[in-house]
């Protein structure tokens, strides 16, 4: 029987890696994601989870331990935040281009300078192109269900990418909520043992990898990440398909809440979802056609959905916490750029707010739908707005 | 007909075909090394092919990775430049869950184990993983064009260290990555040349063969770089330890105060006390390895900085405890 714990989110992804059974985890302490080595540690002290824990000298070593591990064939995890991975950038693309289905747990965090330990994030979405798959938790729930998921569709032959489940700093790493661990039973039924058949380093079978490609051969091994990004998409549906069958939490690569005759529909990410919602209820409750959208998988990015969406509203607010200098933020991009051919579009608005962990609170999502139905109106209103900007100390 | 049994295992597992340069040195490491490890896996775990290599980012990862060729007749991976020790460590974990018998060689070129790897090296040291990490010294970045590293000998041309009105080349001590394995109090670590291939085969084989980590720094010549002659690769090599440049020694479990100083060969005289060396007298002046190095040319129009070099040599010696005599060539 799955038993309900009350956890925070960073215990949440420790559990999750504990069910998953990874056979290598290289991690280093960074806040706000330390608790999810600490308590791997645990569980690997304590026998509960049989499983090599590297305790490496840095994230730069960290995933490159991953590599190797993954690359020898086992299923490997680990856990960071802002400047940890940051600091793993260039492996991170590496994994991708070797096709290494790792998995990382990241506690979303603001970038220095100036140093900052709380949520935005930034951190994640700065990776967004190195071709990680990309998955965002709204709750502690999500952050275990994720991980499980990302796992399933990172090792997916059609796929072999590998997979990163943001969940927010403090909001999530740090606030305790009951959570549902499922049966190991479950779990191992649909996870599966991991059994590499492309990445192994097995003297029987001697195999290179992470070669040099000339110019002839570099823009394939690039295009196959394309394609399996691409094809992760209809992966991604199955397994989350197959999770709610097996464990009885549905996901999807998009939720929609309450977008049926919403004149604007409000699209973020992460635990800021939960906070839209509640709003979107009160402003119904006030007869105001407004809904909700979250984003769960960011990438690949779900434009399919995405239009289908824009189909029913006038205004597309977007609302995240992550800034593209001199563009808006990267969602707001990622939007445009899917309805960008489209005969007919509703107007796109950028909201950039709570950047380094600062409250997004009702009255700047009153904001946000006060600029929104300007749009609504005809008016013109700026493309790009900081909500909550204190221009006083400017 | 008698049939000499050959001296090391005529296995091969660095394959002909690779890109090397014509008198590459580090590429005579490759071949010998390999063979030596696949030897001492054979001794240890009962299975020669019992092995992995990581390899840094460098010259010798580019020659011989060529998609869709390999030149490796083992399982092989490369990663990037800094991190193939910490790539290593991943290796070596997953092996054990996969309860593999066996062992992770690990090759960086001087820039990436010196400089941009030293952490990751040092991560992999102080973990104690079940690998021998071997640095193939050719005292630049060589693949980059020849750019100085902190392993750069005092006095060296490289193309960031030009000789010119202000400068003599290279203007550091180089840095002597054996020390700093050896402070990390591992099981083994080793210096040597390329110059002596029975050197190096039992010295890897025996870094093969502890239990634990193990380092061993090898000067490999780069004919390319260091614009020697093709056919002197390994005699230049086997110079730098005649001439005292070179020093060859072991030291087991960090343990400084019992080095064992090799004698060095080209007719040096070896002080002993209670069976430690304790002063080298070398008879060949270091002029004569020098002079065979385009790298090293400009020096000959300033004597003093070949003393600065000699006195430089002759410190490193003090460190390990050995009081050298360097003759200056006869006027």
């Amino acid at each position: 029987m799955p038993v309900r714990k009350v956890m925070k989110a960073n215990e949440a992804a420790a559990w999750a890696a504990k069910l998953a059974k990874p056979k290598v985890i290289a991690a280093f302490p960074i806040t706000p994601s330390t608790l999810v080595p600490e308590k791997i540690s645990e569980f690997v002290a304590n026998g509960e989870l049989d499983a090599e824990f590297i305790k490496v000298e840095s994230e730069h070593s960290a995933i490159s331990a991953c590599v190797g591990a993954s690359a020898a064939g086992v299923r490997t995890f680990t856990a960071t935040a802002s400047q940890g991975l940051a600091l793993m950038h260039e492996v991170l693309f590496i994994a991708a281009g070797m096709r290494l289905p790792i998995v990382i747990a990241v506690g979303n965090r603001a970038l220095s300078a100036p140093i900052n330990i709380w949520n935005d994030w930034q951190d994640s979405i700065s990776e967004r192109d190195t071709g990680w798959l990309q998955f965002y938790a709204e709750n502690n729930q999500e952050a275990l269900d994720l991980i499980l998921a990302a796992f399933k569709v990172a090792e997916d032959e059609r796929v072999l990418l590998p997979a990163m489940v943001g969940f927010d700093a403090f909001i999530l790493t740090h606030t305790v909520e009951p959570v549902e661990i499922p049966d190991q039973e479950a779990v191992d039924e649909f996870l599966g043992e991991y059994e590499p058949k492309h990445a192994y380093l097995d003297p029987s079978r001697p195999i290179t990898q992470g070669t040099l490609a000339f110019p002839a051969h570099y823009m394939e091994a690039r295009y196959t990440v394309w394609e399996a990004n691409e094809n992760a998409r209809k992966v991604i549906d199955e397994v989350f398909a197959e999770f709610e069958k097996k464990f009885g939490r549905k996901y999807s690569k998009i939720e929609e809440y309450r977008t049926d005759d919403a004149d604007i529909i409000l699209i973020t990410m992460g635990s800021l979802a939960g906070t839209v919602k509640e709003y979107v209820d009160a402003l119904r409750e006030k007869g105001v056609k407004v809904g909700a959208a979250k984003i769960t998988v960011y990438r690949p990015f779900p434009m399919d959905e995405i239009r289908e969406i824009a189909g029913k509203a006038k205004v597309l607010a977007i609302l995240e916490k992550d800034v593209t200098f001199s563009v808006g933020g990267a969602l707001f991009q990622d939007v445009s750029r899917t309805l960008i051919n489209e005969e007919e579009k509703p107007k796109v608005i950028d909201f950039i707010l709570g950047l380094g962990g600062r409250d997004v609170t009702f009255e700047n999502l009153d904001e946000v739908l006060s600029i929104s139905k300007k749009a609504l109106d005809g008016e013109k209103v700026d493309e790009v707005n900081w909500i909550g900007l204190r221009k006083e100390i400017l | 007909m008698a049939v000499r049994k050959p001296p090391i295992t005529t296995r091969e597992y660095w394959a002909p075909g690779h890109a090397a340069c014509a008198g590459c040195g580090p590429a005579i490491l490759m071949k010998l090394a390999t063979k030596a490890f696949s030897e001492a896996m054979e001794e240890k775990y009962g299975d020669p092919n019992a092995f992995a290599i990581a390899h840094a980012t460098g010259c010798m990862e580019v020659v011989s990775a060529v998609f869709p060729y390999t030149a490796w007749k083992a399982p092989w991976i490369h990663v990037a430049f800094e991190n193939a020790a910490a790539a290593a460590s991943g290796v070596d974990a997953a092996w054990k869950k996969l309860g593999r018998k066996g062992k992770i060689l690990v090759f960086g070129g001087d820039g990436g184990t010196a400089d941009i790897g030293l952490q990751a090296l040092s991560g992999m040291l102080e973990r104690r993983h079940n690998a021998v990490y071997i640095m193939y010294d050719n005292e630049a970045y060589m693949n980059t064009g020849i750019q100085r590293s902190s392993s750069t000998p005092y006095g060296a041309w490289t193309t960031t260290s030009p000789p010119g009105k202000y400068s003599i080349g290279e203007d550091k001590p180089k840095k002597w990555v054996a020390l700093i394995a050896a402070a990390h109090q591992i099981p083994y670590v080793a210096t040597a040349t390329i110059g002596n291939a029975f050197d190096v085969i039992t010295k890897v084989k025996k870094a093969a063969k502890v239990d634990g980590p193990a380092f061993i720094q090898v000067l490999a010549t780069c004919p390319t770089g260091w614009k020697s002659p093709l056919e002197k690769t390994v005699e230049i090599a086997r110079l730098a330890a005649e001439t005292g440049v070179w020093p060859l020694f072991e030291i087991e479990n960090g343990d400084f105060h019992n080095i064992k100083i090799q004698p060095p060969g080209g007719g040096a005289k070896v002080k002993r006390e209670g069976g430690r060396v304790v002063a080298i007298e070398f008879k060949k002046p270091i002029e004569e390895y020098l002079k065979l190095q385009g790298r090293f040319k400009h020096l000959f129009r300033k004597p003093e900085a070949i003393d600065q070099l000699r006195e430089q040599i002759k410190a490193m010696w003090k460190v390990l405890g050995v009081e050298v005599t360097l003759p200056k060539p006869e006027e």
